[in-house]
């Protein structure tokens, strides 16, 4: 039987642990960020946004050097994803949600669920067969569609969530002065869930701009800008995660320095989206 | 395309949005049946009683459960018509079968007939859509669309299917405030959002919408309910008003709210209609006992 | 308001007229049978892309599969692209098991620590700040933790923790060497420790839900029979909120089994059996990541999908035993990013 004594000192003992649990697992975090900051910053130079890779030789000589073609890249392949991706993620949201009856819905959520817990290398083996293989070569087209991929569940969870949020008293409120059920859905209420439908993608898009996995077989990658904005989606083309993968485990220094201050911008592009996302949605409330 | 367009459209209603002179005609030409237990036919002392609408046998069940049973009942044109009754009685239920509203609802099965003008709106080529114009529904709690104006909230129903000339949509607007006397209040603000007025003035928003379409029937379920007593009475003398132009049922809780504006009333009690009849014969001299002790508050 | 044509009040002839006129055909039935039929379409196309992963990934892989034999191919210790042309999985499925059961035992206490301090005892400020910065772990991309662990965590475990162990092995415990393996700093010891770092937020974020929905009524019986703060966490919180913490330990696993690119470089990429702790290793998804773009051999590819195809299965596995635990407990979903 334990004294009170010992049972509050066994409580401050466990506080303690807590306290050291959440050190523990939030000091590995600051210092990863600390340590991409400290390496990555000299070398987002001018160069960095404004000159193309080229060969590892460019680099070795001194030679102006830089990633732009991967920033471009990655925002013309991000924003295509999305493109295909927000449609059909968005279509099946509203089917989970404005036609609850629905006898595939059922179906739908489980196969939506199951798409969301896959690793996205399968969703770039996937878009590796349709695409790649098909036209014979690397592409930014095959690229984009492996990240709609990886957002298209996202996408329908969080629109199917978001849109039953709205109570069904607004609905009814359209049908009563003689709306059909699309203008409904369309013009009640899926603006009246535009914060919710709105931060959904955005952390959609930002997962799958921090995906390096799908781009490997998809986009491939690129040393250089292709000449031709065709060229960028029937062609392989770089992309900032996949272009700091190759770049970190390169053999050159200089290199290695450029994937620093590449995973600096990625870093803040992605968590740029996120921080939007959550602002938005404390601002709804 | 086109024939499969026209194929598919040709299958769309023949049912015209307004009743044309000579519809009227023939919903006139209708005999005026009324329900079980009661005649009800001389006692307003209306010169001539039309019927708007009318159910014959109206039956509506969710799944297993009975919602209301056989029901039949007359509306007639330019009047109110009350539906009382303890919760539960199903007074609700049928309101909602009146606009199609059923249709939306898991498991709803609606039988029996509800004419407008003489056909029956259940008919398979009827489309519900058109219905909901030509019988507009007010709900217990306003809901304004939230992210539009004033103006657009009232003209939605408009805007919404394509009419967007703006001289049209000002007048509809002017006049359909007018009618739910909001305008006044409103008017120098029409461009606020409509969530930003009082629960009284939402309500009469959400009339003012209801009626920008010209509907020839009003539906309200308990549409007074949330709202306070100074509201609830604005709302009542609206009702007087706007029986002139539209036939109105509505659904309420509130037997002394039903005495003052109906002309006639319909008691309802776990799914069956026990008593229609002349407003201030039901409450004066009910024929069913069931009526009189509801009434007499004995339980309810 | 019916049509009385001589009633001013009804409005203008024009207002009238467009208020008469039917709406076209876009806005009867052929409008809500258009909607209707697209946006189930749309859904289908989603049931369509997860069999379609499901039936692609296998026919990919059927050469290897049935070359193999799927149970062959799963447990063949041999993966062979350069020589022999023999294709067996178990290396990188052991590796995969190892490392991401490892890292939910690692990552499990802690994270379950967090969402108890952020729970029950840290002041509202310093919880939402907590809460942010676990997001902002899951959050990071998996390469940017790749090229940390590469540059700094591989070399600094090994200077700092391999090689010490190491050498003290050598000295008193020789016997320990085999299974400690060699010190490089990559290997599954570090790919181990990343993979726990980045599992952590799933767990926690579950945990904490199914924490915050303890009913007050339970916190309070224990409080009323005299138990102090950790007592009433330990026997009315915790064992009411297992359900939470149980799925949200799942879902880590998960998530630790398909994890991608941290793995495959840090995990230094050996592809035969026995792995040692130390030593280098290989798991499904760092394997294909390694081995795809240089492979040219018909069976080499088709043998990747067929490691694809195993990865889809075990993924699909764990995934629904999580999400049919959530549901049971029903959790919300978590808003872990």
């Amino acid at each position: 039987m334990k004294t009170l004594l010992q049972r509050n000192i066994r409580d401050r003992i466990m506080e303690s642990l807590l306290v050291l649990s959440t050190i523990v697992v939030l000091l590995p975090l600051i210092i990863i960020l600390v340590h991409v900051v400290l390496n990555g910053i000299s070398a987002l130079n001018w160069d960095f946004f404004t000159q193309e890779l080229g060969s590892p030789s460019r680099a070795m000589q001194g030679r102006p050097t830089g990633l732009v073609h991967t920033i471009i890249g990655t925002v013309v392949i991000d924003f295509l994803a999305l493109f295909l991706a927000v449609p059909i993620g968005m279509g099946a949201g509203i089917m989970l949600s404005e036609f609850p009856d629905h006898k595939l819905n059922p179906t739908l959520r489980i196969m939506n669920d199951t798409l969301n817990g896959m690793p996205a290398i399968l969703k770039g083996l996937l878009a590796f067969v349709l695409i790649v293989k098909p036209m014979g070569t690397f592409s930014g087209l095959a690229g984009a569609v492996a990240l709609a991929f990886v957002m298209i569940p996202i996408i329908a969870r969080t629109t199917e969530s978001a849109l039953m949020s709205i109570p069904w008293s607004i609905r009814e409120a359209g049908l009563a002065i003689g709306l059909p059920r699309w203008r409904v859905v369309l013009s009640t209420v899926m603006p009246a869930a535009r914060f919710g439908l709105v931060t959904g993608t955005l952390i959609a898009f930002a997962r799958a701009a921090g995906e390096a996995a799908p781009l490997l077989f998809t986009s491939f990658g690129n040393n250089y800008l292709p000449n031709h904005w065709l060229g960028m989606l029937l062609g392989p083309v770089d992309t900032l995660p996949q272009r700091l993968y190759s770049l970190a485990i390169s053999p050159y220094s200089h290199w290695h320095s450029m994937g620093w201050a590449a995973a600096i911008v990625l870093l803040v592009f992605v968590i740029f989206c996120f921080a939007t996302a959550r602002y938005l949605t404390r601002q709804k409330h | 395309m086109m024939n499969l367009i026209q194929t598919i459209t040709s299958k769309v209603p023949v049912l015209p949005l307004f009743a044309t002179s000579e519809s009227r005609q023939a919903g006139g030409a209708a005999e005026a049946r009324t329900s079980t237990g009661t005649s009800g036919t001389s006692g307003t002392g209306k010169a001539e009683k039309r019927m708007r609408m009318e159910t014959h046998d109206l039956t509506v069940r969710y799944g297993s459960t009975v919602g209301v049973k056989n029901v039949s009942l007359p509306i007639y044109d330019k009047q109110v018509l009350a539906l009382i009754g303890p919760s539960g009685c199903g007074k609700t239920t049928y309101l909602r079968a009146l606009n199609r509203m059923h249709d939306l609802t898991r498991g709803a099965t609606v039988t029996g007939s509800v004419l407008l003008d003489g056909k029956n709106i259940y008919d398979s080529e009827v489309n519900p859509v058109i219905i909901r114009r030509r019988i507009g529904m007010v709900f217990q709690k306003p809901t304004p669309f939230p992210t539009m104006s004033i103006y657009d909230n009232v003209v939605a129903g408009l805007k919404l299917v394509g009419i967007r000339k703006k001289n049209v949509l000002d007048e509809v607007c002017e006049r359909a405030l007018k009618q739910a006397a909001l305008f006044g209040e409103v008017k120098d603000r029409l461009n606020s959002p409509g969530s930003s007025l009082s629960g009284g003035q939402q309500q009469r928003l959400s009339i003012a919408r209801a009626l920008a379409v010209d509907p020839e029937v009003m539906l309200m379920d308990e549409p007074t309910s949330s709202l306070d007593p100074q509201s609830t009475s604005r709302i009542e003398d609206l009702i007087h008003e706007l029986k002139n132009q539209v036939t109105i049922v509505i659904v309420t809780h509130n037997m002394q709210q039903a005495a003052r504006v109906s002309d006639n009333t319909a008691f309802f009690y776990v799914g069956d209609l026990i008593e229609y009849g002349p407003t201030s014969t039901l409450f004066t001299k009910p024929k069913e006992t069931r009526t009189e002790e509801y009434i007499t508050g004995q339980f309810g | 308001m019916t049509l009385d044509n001589n009633n001013p009040a009804n409005g203008s002839k024009e207002a009238q007229e467009l208020l008469r006129r039917p709406p076209s055909a876009l806005y009867r039935w052929l409008g809500d049978r258009i909607f209707a039929v697209v946006v189930v379409m749309l859904g289908m196309s989603i049931i369509a892309l997860a069999a379609g992963m499901a039936i692609v990934l296998y026919g990919e892989g059927s050469a290897a599969l049935r070359q193999f034999g799927f149970l062959g191919f799963v447990t063949g210790t041999t993966w062979d692209p350069a020589v022999q042309l023999v294709f067996g999985a178990f290396p990188f499925l052991f590796g995969t098991v190892v490392t991401s059961v490892a890292a939910l035992l690692i990552s499990f206490f802690p994270a379950i620590g967090v969402a108890i301090f952020t729970a029950e005892y840290a002041p509202r400020w310093l919880s939402a700040i907590i809460d942010n910065l676990i997001q902002l772990i899951a959050a990071v991309p998996s390469v940017v933790i790749g090229i940390w662990g590469i540059f700094v965590l591989a070399p600094w475990m090994r200077d700092n923790v391999y090689l010490p162990i190491f050498t003290w092995a050598e000295t008193s415990y020789p016997a320990l060497l085999p299974i400690l393996g060699n010190p490089m700093g990559y290997g599954l010891a570090t790919a181990t420790i990343v993979l726990s770092l980045m599992i952590v937020p799933f767990t926690t974020a579950l945990a904490k839900d199914a924490i915050k929905s303890v009913p007050v009524a339970q916190r309070e019986a224990s409080r009323a029979l005299g138990a102090t703060k950790w007592e009433v966490i330990r026997m009315a919180v915790l064992p009411y909120a297992r359900g939470g913490i149980l799925a949200g330990a799942i879902l880590s696993l998960g998530r630790a089994i398909g994890e991608t690119m941290a793995v495959a470089m840090l995990i230094g990429n050996k592809n035969t059996l026995p792995f040692s702790i130390f030593g280098a290793g290989a798991t499904m998804p760092s394997v294909i990541v390694n081995e795809f773009r240089e492979a040219v051999e018909t069976l080499h590819l088709s043998s990747l999908m067929a490691v694809g195809f195993t990865l889809f299965i075990i993924a699909l596995i764990v995934n629904l035993a999580a999400a049919y635990l959530t549901r049971k407990f029903s959790i919300k979903g978590g808003q872990v990013v």
